[in-house]
């Protein structure tokens, strides 16, 4: 497979595991078991059994008839929004703390944005009976209340990231600092595909349950495996990840990766990574990055806390880099709407960060046979703040 | 002067004092080295401020961001490194993280750096895999030392394959932790020095992190040829209102 990491950790010319010595040795044990362990029969069973009757897949591929009449093509919906916990990204928690636990590993930590991850890490944690601590930037936790408070009724310790912008980049950066003082009982687990050689290839693994769920649900719908559209927003990437893996070798199939455009690309608050970075370093990996001429990471900017972060994982970095995936961007406004459109049209009121990628069918020409599918990353529920202080409905 | 003479001529008791570029004042940086020198300090450690230091602690970070607000970039360091070297003699190691170095140009930075005056870079997050595939050539080419951290989980055979790829001095950073002042070494930590000066290596090991008075600076100079010190000093820059007298107290404070 051409676009998977290579043995050096690599896509392309992105990837790698830019970290300092003290993490090495973590890191290093992941290099060397994170494939052995992923791939045994008992770790495979645990996980597909978790992900059957405990976080309820196969999510649906439904059929949205009215957003079909609209956009005139044939619309499908992948209902990650229908998960336990209302997103995608428990899929990767649940491999993670099994992963975790066969490191024998005792304390689990994570960073989140919109609170999605660290609720899904919180919950996979109770679920196991394991310590958990969450970083969580200060703004983010204010602007993610409920989340936060759902962390704590989980029995986790949410820990407010104080520097930077305090959101997403910040609550990373505490992570991996706290890994770095606590390294040999603790697993690190990251929400995105970013982060150093093996984390972007472990989580996207876990997440290709996604689009594995897609080829077969399409061959039952349409008669064949392949869409003509994959639509996903990103942010670091997670759900992308997963919703396009399994096509990223089958190339007539059009994948699309929407990012934050916030108040306008060129408006100075944007979240746009593509449109507006440049190669770098952050986080462990080279990628794509938001950064000034010398090399100092902006603060992004989007209406959803889950889409402001300054890069994209390097696998992404490296489909933008030749063509595979074509990057688009929605604005705060474009996804509001979308996601009152959505909610209007067929009764689903999704996350913001996924209102983007619905914004992109006001934005692309379809052919009537056109199938195309909307990775519905996650729910609204934990927005609804955001969405009544829009107030446009 | 280059650190291999600096090593060859001191065995023991080196002080490296590590301070961030631009702080507190974007011009201090100048003055700071200076008076380091007069003061005693054996090799001076200079941080190109970032916005993400991971593997610093909250002291560091602030004074990061402080510089950074201060307006301090890599050109503007460059810049200020050839007047620290027409009056500083003793050796000057620039440390960093990557990304500002990469967006410079590496081999930009190299060739500015050495002819500014600069011997040696420490690139916390620039993995030895990459050195040797990419910067080693540059590095070498332009007379710079690299130096490597390792930690207590550095494995035996890893801090040989370090050991070999050094031309200069290892970090040997005392604890699992990011950079800031603790209080005393646990006896693993001592254990690890004493394994460390065991194994022979073909560079000197200078001891960081932690190390913030007399009494550590002793200790850990029981072991290796010497230590780094930051956040203390960080700290006291911070609060001077008379950086030439506080500094020299600094520096006999850790020395005696």
């Amino acid at each position: 497979m051409k676009f998977e990491v290579d043995e050096f950790g690599y896509y392309g010319q992105f990837g790698g595991a830019f970290i300092p010595e003290m993490l090495y040795p973590n890191v290093e044990e992941l290099r060397e078991n994170y494939l052995n362990i992923i791939y045994t029969k008992s770790f495979q069973e645990d996980f597909h059994y978790l992900l059957k009757d405990y976080v309820g897949r196969p999510t649906p591929l439904y059929f949205a008839s009215r957003l079909s009449e609209r956009y005139n093509a044939k619309i499908y919906l992948k209902r990650e929004d229908l998960c336990h916990t209302g997103a995608h990204k428990i899929n990767n928690t649940i491999g993670q703390i099994l992963l975790a636990k066969r490191l024998g590993k005792k304390k689990i930590i994570a960073e989140t944005g919109a609170g999605q991850h660290g609720v899904a890490t919180a919950t996979v944690c109770a679920l196991m009976g394991m310590e958990c601590m969450v970083y969580m930037g200060k703004h983010d936790m204010e602007r993610q209340r409920p989340n936060v408070e759902r962390m704590r009724i989980l029995g986790t310790k949410v820990i407010p990231a104080l520097s930077g912008s305090m959101t997403l980049k910040d609550a990373t950066n505490e992570a991996m600092r706290h890994w770095i003082n606590n390294p040999t009982d603790t697993h690190y687990i990251i929400g995105s595909v970013v982060g150093p050689h093996p984390y972007p290839d472990i989580v996207a693994r876990f997440q290709s349950v996604i689009s594995e769920e897609i080829k077969k649900q399409l061959i039952e719908k349409e008669g064949n495996p392949f869409p003509d559209y994959v639509i996903a927003c990103v942010g670091g990437g997670s759900n992308a990840a997963g919703a396009f893996y399994h096509y990223l070798n089958d190339e007539h199939v059009n994948l699309i990766g929407v990012e934050a455009a916030g108040k306008g690309i060129d408006s100075g608050d944007s979240a746009a990574t593509t449109a507006l970075g440049k190669p770098g370093v952050l986080h462990g990996s080279k990628t794509i990055l938001m950064q000034t001429e010398d090399g100092q990471v902006v603060e992004p900017y989007s209406i959803s806390a889950g889409l402001d972060y300054p890069g994209i994982g390097p696998m992404h970095a490296h489909l933008f880099d030749v063509g595979r995936v074509q990057f688009m961007s929605a604005t705060d406004d474009e996804a509001m709407n979308a996601g009152i459109e959505l909610s209007r049209t067929e009764g689903i009121i999704p996350a913001i960060e996924t209102a983007h990628a619905v914004a992109m069918l006001g934005k692309m020409e379809f052919a009537k046979d056109d199938v195309v599918v909307i990775n519905l990353s996650g729910r609204g529920d934990k927005d609804l703040e955001t969405y009544i202080k829009w107030g446009k409905y | 002067m280059p650190l291999n003479k600096l090593f060859e001529a001191k065995k023991s008791n080196i002080l490296s004092v590590y301070f961030t570029a631009g702080f507190p004042m974007l011009e201090d940086t100048i003055i700071i080295a200076k008076h380091l020198e007069d003061a005693g300090a054996d090799i001076i450690e200079i941080g190109i401020p970032f916005s993400d230091p991971i593997a610093d602690g909250p002291v560091i970070q602030e004074s990061n961001n402080i510089a950074l607000a201060n307006g301090m970039t890599v050109k503007k360091l460059l810049a200020q490194v050839v007047e620290i070297r027409k009056e500083v003699s003793i050796p000057i190691i620039l440390m960093g993280y990557i990304n500002p170095v990469l967006q410079y140009g590496i081999e930009r930075f190299c060739k500015e750096a050495s002819t500014a005056g600069v011997n040696g870079l420490i690139l916390p997050d620039m993995p030895m895999d990459e050195y040797q595939k990419t910067f080693r050539s540059l590095f070498d080419k332009h007379g710079l030392s690299n130096t490597f951290l390792i930690s207590p989980t550095t494995s035996d055979a890893r801090i040989k394959r370090i050991d070999d790829a050094t031309t200069s001095f290892i970090y040997a950073v005392s604890s699992s932790s990011t950079t800031g002042a603790k209080s005393g070494f646990a006896d693993e930590q001592l254990a690890y020095f004493a394994k460390l000066k065991a194994m022979n290596l073909k560079n000197p090991f200078l001891v960081g992190f932690g190390i913030s008075n007399h009494q550590s600076f002793s200790k850990v100079c029981e072991y290796g040829a010497g230590a780094i010190v930051g956040s203390a000093f960080i700290t006291i820059l911070k609060n001077s209102k008379d950086l030439k007298t506080d500094i020299q107290l600094f520096v006999k404070s850790i020395v005696q």
